[in-house]
């Protein structure tokens, strides 16, 4: 099939196709729970040179496109270094659209050099050929761009695998503030605390979180910049400070702070200056988000007597419902693209993950489960993130935007709770 | 929960010094005609229950399980942040206590049930801890000694998902100084 064909296919269909796969060093345990039924078959050869870092390699970047759901794996039969012809006929016959094949050799420095070719198989063309110099820390990131390579070339968007998310850990007594690659892997506790942790969210260059931490007793909103450890205050007035949100442009937070009265939408500088209040109700605003163009904030609020969504031009102006089903959804996301909005609606007592489609009003709801929060869109847009429960226990789930492919992520003896997937690293 | 313990005792204490149960109804029949002679008795010391007295308006009040003020807390029930009748009588003595030691200051933590949005939740405590300072304004407490905050669902009182323990949950909780 050919590539373009193939990514228009990505976007329009895909069955519910199960297959079960699980990733077991990592501490976030990732299971492939649904995957898209016309996936493109994709050989991903074993590479040629340093053996022992191309198989680590490998393995790494066929586990990131198999869980996507967007591929099937095909098996190559024999290593494929990436300064030669394909064996395109062998391949064809194989079942494979695209092929990869790529060496690793040693360098003068002591680093590796990793040279990719990815080739469409029935044009029998190159699709590109990346190079990477890293070292052995660094061979699981090379591995996801490697994959995000593949998967641009193939799907015409971009890929994720190198993004990074956030999620909270609760065990006995702890909260942990966690960053973990998108695969779950090289987990990290940027915060630990005795008090809880909730609603941490990537400002825009993925290099600071804001979250809400209570423990000072009362919940406090700060920023977190994740290379220095260092962080401060972002609001902290009296009442309650929750909610962060950042403008587009990393310069300010949409913060929800009980100050004047009622929890009521904010603006603050991200230095914790400059504080101005931007919308007004007599009851409950919360849950502010801006849209990715930086025009409107969507935000949660019960002003029509049950909590619906709601939205406000950023600049100023008058606040527009744009949920009317049902009588609880909250927790608005915009899409990337601004096109769909991904929440929280109450369906007969089940709390469930929705999309509408910004245009049309119609509204898909994409998953079975009963305890659905805090959704989070990958930065392509094709995945959410969003927290559940699975035999009383919080667990991270992720959906596709077609609800087609599915995903739990957990960690063994702890709840897992508050996914935020970090932005795009160029 | 250490609280109610002493509680109990004193109110057992108490009743056994107050008034007596009624005595059963004697049998009628078979009652035998005694001339009363020289009975041996023994005389024993009465104890004397009387309890300590205390200043219902005192620091130490506040921990003093016969005080009111070691009751902290006033639930709401679902969907509703509304004090209950039930309730006033606690945050009248509180009220009093705050105007008694216009140096102590209370934080009022609003708490809400686990079911839907961490952060609707957290602003349906903040109702509810609103619900009690605004109580305790009317009763003339200066803004300055007051604070409301909510903790959301974060911190539950009880674990399980029942319609018992969510009651438990939508509840506010409050503090002196020097308890947060």
């Amino acid at each position: 099939m050919d590539m373009m064909k193939f990514q228009r296919f990505v976007l329009a269909c895909a069955t519910g196709l199960s297959l079960s796969s699980v990733t077991a060093q990592a501490q976030l345990s990732i299971e492939i729970t649904g995957a898209g039924a016309n996936r493109l078959p994709v050989a991903i050869a074993d590479f040629t040179g340093e053996r022992v870092v191309s198989q680590a390699l490998v393995s790494v970047i066929r586990a990131d496109l198999d869980r996507s759901g967007l591929f099937k794996l095909i098996d190559a039969g024999a290593p494929l270094a990436d300064n030669i012809t394909p064996p395109f006929e062998d391949l064809k016959t194989r079942g494979a659209d695209a092929v990869a094949g790529g060496s690793v050799v040693l360098s003068a420095d002591g680093r590796f050099e990793t040279r990719v070719r990815l080739s469409d198989v029935v044009k029998q063309a190159s699709l590109g050929t990346p190079a990477y110099l890293h070292n052995d820390g660094q061979l699981r990131a090379t591995a996801h761009r490697v994959a995000d390579f593949i998967y641009e070339k193939l799907t015409g968007e971009p890929g994720v695998f190198s993004t990074r998310i956030a999620y909270v850990v609760k065990s006995t007594g702890r909260y942990e503030l966690k960053i973990a690659d998108a695969d779950g892997s090289n987990d990290q506790a940027a915060l630990a605390s005795r008090e809880p942790i909730i609603s941490p969210t990537w400002s825009p260059d993925g290099k600071k979180l804001a979250y809400v931490s209570f423990e000072a007793k009362k919940p406090i909103v700060y920023v977190h910049d994740l290379a220095s450890g260092r962080r401060h205050v972002a609001a902290n007035f009296k009442g309650s400070n929750s909610a962060p949100a950042w403008s587009p442009d990393g310069k300010q937070l949409a913060v929800v702070l009980t100050k004047d009265g009622s929890s009521q939408l904010y603006l603050v500088n991200a230095d914790g200056s400059g504080v101005k209040r931007v919308a007004t109700s007599p009851g409950i605003d919360t849950e502010p988000r801006w849209s990715p163009d930086g025009q409107f904030i969507y935000f949660t609020s019960d002003r029509g007597g049950s909590p619906q969504i709601y939205r406000i031009p950023s600049a100023g102006g008058g606040a527009e419902r744009v949920t009317f089903e049902g009588s609880y959804n909250v927790t608005p996301r915009p899409s990337p693209d601004g096109k769909s909005l991904a929440f929280v609606a109450r369906n007969g007592g089940r709390f469930q993950l929705a999309l509408m489609d910004l245009a049309t009003k119609q509204t898909q709801i994409l998953t079975d489960s009963t305890k659905d929060e805090s959704p989070s869109f990958a930065p392509n847009g094709r995945m959410i993130l969003y927290a559940t429960e699975i035999g009383g226990r919080g667990v991270l789930a992720a959906v596709s935007s077609d609800g087609r492919v599915k995903q739990k992520l957990s960690v063994r003896a702890a709840d897992v709770r508050e996914p935020a997937w970090g932005p795009l690293v160029r | 929960m250490r609280a109610l313990i002493p509680l109990t005792l004193l109110t057992f204490i108490l009743a056994g010094c107050g008034s007596q149960p009624p005595a059963p109804e004697q049998d009628p029949s078979g009652v035998e005609s005694r001339t009363p002679g020289a009975v041996k008795v023994e005389t024993a010391p009465v104890a004397n229950v009387k309890p300590d007295s205390f200043d219902p308006n005192s620091i130490a009040a506040l921990k003093d399980p016969r005080s009111p003020l070691s009751k902290r807390s006033v639930y709401f029930d679902y969907d509703s942040f509304i004090v209950k009748d039930e309730f006033q009588s606690l945050l009248t003595a509180h009220g009093k206590f705050l105007a008694a030691n216009s140096k102590m200051k209370m934080l009022i933590q609003g708490n809400a049930d686990e079911r839907g949005s961490r952060e609707y939740n957290l602003a349906l405590g903040q109702k509810r801890a609103d619900a009690v300072r605004k109580s305790l304004s009317l009763l003339g407490i200066r803004e300055d000694q007051i604070e409301s905050v909510s903790l959301g669902e974060e911190k539950p009182a009880c674990l399980e998902s029942t319609e018992e323990c969510w009651a438990r949950n939508r509840r506010s909780d409050m503090l002196y100084s020097g308890e947060f």
